[in-house]
């Protein structure tokens, strides 16, 4: 005789039946994969006023590497952007390994991943890679592009040659030995040579229908108007298919305009909203993405000459800066003090002697020290200053507020006014040059992302104007020795601690006046979902989607 | 009539030549380059150099003029610096994107601002004429990108009736005309502004100066309806108006840069903003050509018109 199910039989049964039911509908919670596109148009209110170039190597400066390099195109290595907590790595790109070789250190070996394509559905290998190099570096070849040579020649520096070992291996020899060499091809992207015959060899026609390898494809280009983005669903890296469906990239070189767009729901997401509108944004509910990233607003000072020619005299002036009073007063949060060139907790911070707080008595003092009495003798001298420009905040009202921090301990800085694309080009011919003569000198703010952008190209001796960006110039044969030290050190964590001691150098000589580090302000309406903001100026637009 | 016409086109040559020599010179003597302003602020002075010789801007100033003149005589207006893009394709579709916004503030400033300025004339003293004096001069006054601002916020942020920036929709949906005319109602009434005051003002003065005219008294004299004679009053008023009225449209064939910029409204004004900051000369010298030649065309077209309305210009 057959037994009747007991009630929790009957319980359990139901509820397997109820389960089914639900899955069946499509009701049932199901996990999310990376790429299955949680959706959503993400629409993004640049700072740039166009569109960076989408051929190839990105212009208009990080903005460029952010929202088009890095989304279109890969290079062999990429910085990890996933996380915030701490400074971003490098991994595996376009290469899945690298070595230097063992018996001649200017030799670099790179493995590159197998089955990668082209958004054209043409095979990235070797051959490739060798290409692209050629159109960077090569003068004789005929997809030579002096526009993208230009944009990459302060990036790719120490990269001499380059030949194909096999289909997938490629080997580089650097003009000297280098462990900065990672750090360099993270700059370089890769575009599909099929795709550049096919637009007719014409590197401005490659614009409008791009193809590399990257997690996004070019869907639509409007010149000076809007980029749409789409999910690249063969991407290589199948946990970095893009989440959202759509990413819209929108120039909006106004402040205000950018505000009102992400106000009204106009876009979704904006770069650098305006210091005092950000209590309001977050009032409103929006978020408002904080986090410190290699970036420094400074004084570079025209060492050669006086007053800056005094040590004591550079010191006073970093003692001599109400930095909280910038960043909380005038800057409504967005920014942080800086007391060297990197931000304490950075591996290259170390341990400096000088420990710049706001002290304007010790500044008084070093000045007395250094002969300047702060009434009949006082410092005078200049800075040459812009109204606006890419990383410079808000150069105006900060610029007024450290004149007037000066002026209290004696020091009189007269700022002299131009324009960003005029303060560049005086930047390039460095402070010894004549036109720059009567300058103390200048503020442009800087990046420190990598060895070379933070040390190399300021502090070496190699890099005075012309050739690279050493303006003041800072020559200090022990300083060059500990640069060219970290370069021969292929050990990550003892390469961070020589440039640790050469930080301590740069901030207890202070060859510039440390103000404070930008917080990489951006906002963003709720329905954003999944972003991360890194310690960096790039993002990794395949994380974030839009809730609907 | 032919030849009045053709003369006047070749006098608009030396202009032209005069506008592009006066622009050229005024760029080149402005500090900046375009090749900073496209390559990295890190990017070493040798590559700058190499960079400036490549592009032929090592050469001295009167070559570099004369090969753009010669250019331009073939009806090549080069490329951009900055994009590379043809610069009449830039020109092209920010003008048209010009003109779309212009005749709209034109058709809202020109007819509100006839209206009200004969309206005030007519009620000369009445508190008519001081409300509409006083709109005029408040249209004139107040700065049109503080207005735009102002306008944003009301209608964008606050109410969200209307778009803040662009003239498409900023999502993935189709845009038609009606999403392009939601887009222009606000840079078309900030940008009205000026034309309705001038022109409520000129129309205001050239409507009482025809009023104390002797011949009016006279019609109203020999009693003809009041709506005849206000015809001949705005009949005889109408010729500065109408001079003014090409002036202005010209102005806003220029393209308001400050509007434009707040609205990001992609057109002539925005371009010149970027070409000016990206040093982009010819973007910048084939823009300005371009509008110096509209100026020169419409000043033609209103003296044509004037002419029609009042045939003792044409004999002069």
């Amino acid at each position: 005789m057959q037994q009747m199910p007991s009630r929790c039989e009957r319980l359990l049964k139901g509820l397997v039946w109820g389960v089914w039911c639900l899955l069946i509908l499509g009701i049932a919670p199901t996990p999310v994969m990376a790429g299955e596109g949680r959706g959503g148009t993400l629409r993004i209110g640049m700072t740039a006023a166009d569109i960076p170039y989408t051929g190839g190597q990105p212009d208009q400066g990080f903005e460029g590497f952010r929202f088009i390099g890095y989304q279109l195109y890969d290079p062999l290595v990429r910085w990890d952007l996933s996380q915030g907590e701490q400074l971003p790595a490098i991994v595996p790109g376009l290469a899945e390994s690298w070595e230097v070789s063992k018996d001649d250190k200017t030799k670099w070996i790179f493995h590159l991943r197998r089955g990668v394509k082209f958004h054209d559905g043409t095979d990235f290998n070797a051959d490739a890679v060798l290409w692209n190099w050629d159109a960077l570096k090569n003068k004789d070849v005929p997809q030579y592009d002096p526009t993208q040579a230009g944009l990459i020649s302060a990036r790719a520096t120490v990269i001499k040659s380059w030949r194909r070992l096999d289909d997938y291996t490629v080997e580089f020899t650097t003009t000297r030995p280098s462990s900065f060499v990672p750090y360099q091809v993270v700059y370089v992207f890769y575009v599909s040579p099929t795709q550049w015959e096919k637009v007719g060899r014409d590197w401005r026609a490659l614009a409008n229908s791009p193809a590399g390898t990257g997690p996004f494809k070019l869907a639509r280009l409007v010149p000076r108007e809007r980029a749409e983005l789409e999910p690249n669903r063969d991407y290589w890296d199948k946990k970095r298919v893009p989440m959202a469906d759509k990413v819209v990239l929108l120039p909006m070189p106004e402040a205000t305009t950018r505000l009102a767009a992400l106000r009204s729901g106009q876009v979704d997401w904006i770069e650098v909203p305006p210091p005092d509108a950000i209590p309001g944004l977050r009032q409103a509910g929006f978020q408002v993405m904080l986090r410190p990233y290699p970036h420094n607003w400074t004084y570079t000072l025209a060492l050669a000459r006086p007053p800056w020619d005094n040590k004591l005299v550079r010191q006073a002036a970093n003692y001599a800066i109400d930095r909280d009073g910038i960043c909380k007063s005038l800057l409504n949060g967005t920014c942080i003090p800086a007391i060297g060139e990197v931000y304490p907790g950075h591996p290259w911070f170390g341990n400096p002697k000088q420990r710049y707080e706001y002290n304007p008595a010790k500044a008084k003092e070093l000045l007395q020290q250094a002969g300047y009495d702060g009434k009949s003798k006082r410092v005078k001298t200049s800075m040459l200053v812009s109204t606006s420009g890419s990383g410079q905040m808000l150069p105006l009202p900060m610029n007024e507020f450290v004149q007037e921090n000066l002026r209290e301990v004696g020091i009189d800085l007269d700022l002299v006014t131009i324009e960003w694309n005029a303060l560049t080009q005086r930047g390039r011919q460095g402070l010894q040059h004549p036109d720059n003569a009567q300058l103390g000198g200048m503020n442009i703010s800087y990046n420190f992302q990598e060895p070379q952008s933070a040390f190399v190209r300021f502090f070496h001796s190699t890099s005075v104007p012309p050739v690279g960006a050493n303006r003041m110039p800072y020559l200090n044969p022990e300083m060059d020795r500990l640069i060219e030290a970290a370069e021969s050190e292929f050990d990550l964590d003892k390469q961070n601690q020589i440039l640790a001691k050469a930080h301590e150098i740069i901030v207890d000589d202070a060859p510039w006046v440390f103000i404070v580090h930008d917080l990489n302000p951006r906002a963003m309406s709720p329905k954003v979902k999944g972003f991360v903001q890194p310690q960096s100026w790039f993002v990794d637009l395949t994380l974030p989607w839009v809730e609907k | 009539m032919w030849g009045y016409i053709v003369r006047r086109l070749l006098l608009g040559i030396p202009t032209l030549l005069g506008v592009t020599i006066i622009v050229f010179s005024l760029m080149h003597l402005a500090p900046g380059d375009p090749i900073s302003a496209m390559l990295p602020p890190d990017a070493p002075q040798e590559v700058v150099q190499m960079l400036r010789e490549q592009m032929g801007f090592d050469r001295p100033l009167p070559v570099q003029y004369w090969l753009w003149l010669t250019r331009v005589a073939r009806g090549d207006l080069g490329r951009s610096i900055a994009t590379r893009r043809p610069v009449i394709e830039d020109i092209r579709s920010a003008l048209g994107n010009t003109f779309i916004l212009a005749l709209a503030a034109a058709c809202l400033g020109f007819t509100l601002g006839s209206t009200l300025g004969s309206f005030a004339a007519f009620s000369r003293g009445r508190w008519p004429d001081k409300v509409f004096s006083a709109a005029a001069i408040t249209g004139v006054s107040l700065p049109h990108y503080w207005v735009a601002i102002l306008l944003i916020i009301i209608f964008s942020v606050e109410l969200n009736w209307l778009p803040a920036m662009g003239m498409q929709s900023t999502g993935s949906e189709s845009s038609g005309w009606g999403e392009i005319a939601r887009h222009m109602i606000l840079p078309t009434i900030a940008l009205s502004l000026i034309p309705m005051g001038v022109i409520t003002r000129m129309a205001r003065a050239s409507v009482l100066e025809i009023l104390s005219q002797e011949f009016v008294m006279t019609l109203r004299a020999k009693g003809l309806w009041s709506r005849t004679i206000t015809r001949h009053i705005v009949k005889n008023a109408a010729p500065p108006v109408l001079t003014l009225m090409g002036l202005q449209f010209g102005y806003l064939l220029g393209g308001s840069v400050l509007v434009e910029t707040v609205f990001s409204w992609p057109g002539s004004g925005y371009l010149l903003n970027l070409a000016i900051f990206q040093r982009d000369f010819p973007v910048l010298q084939g823009t300005i050509l371009v509008l110096a030649s509209f100026f020169v065309i419409l000043n033609l077209m209103v003296d044509i018109v004037q002419s029609l309305v009042d045939p003792r210009i044409r004999r002069t």
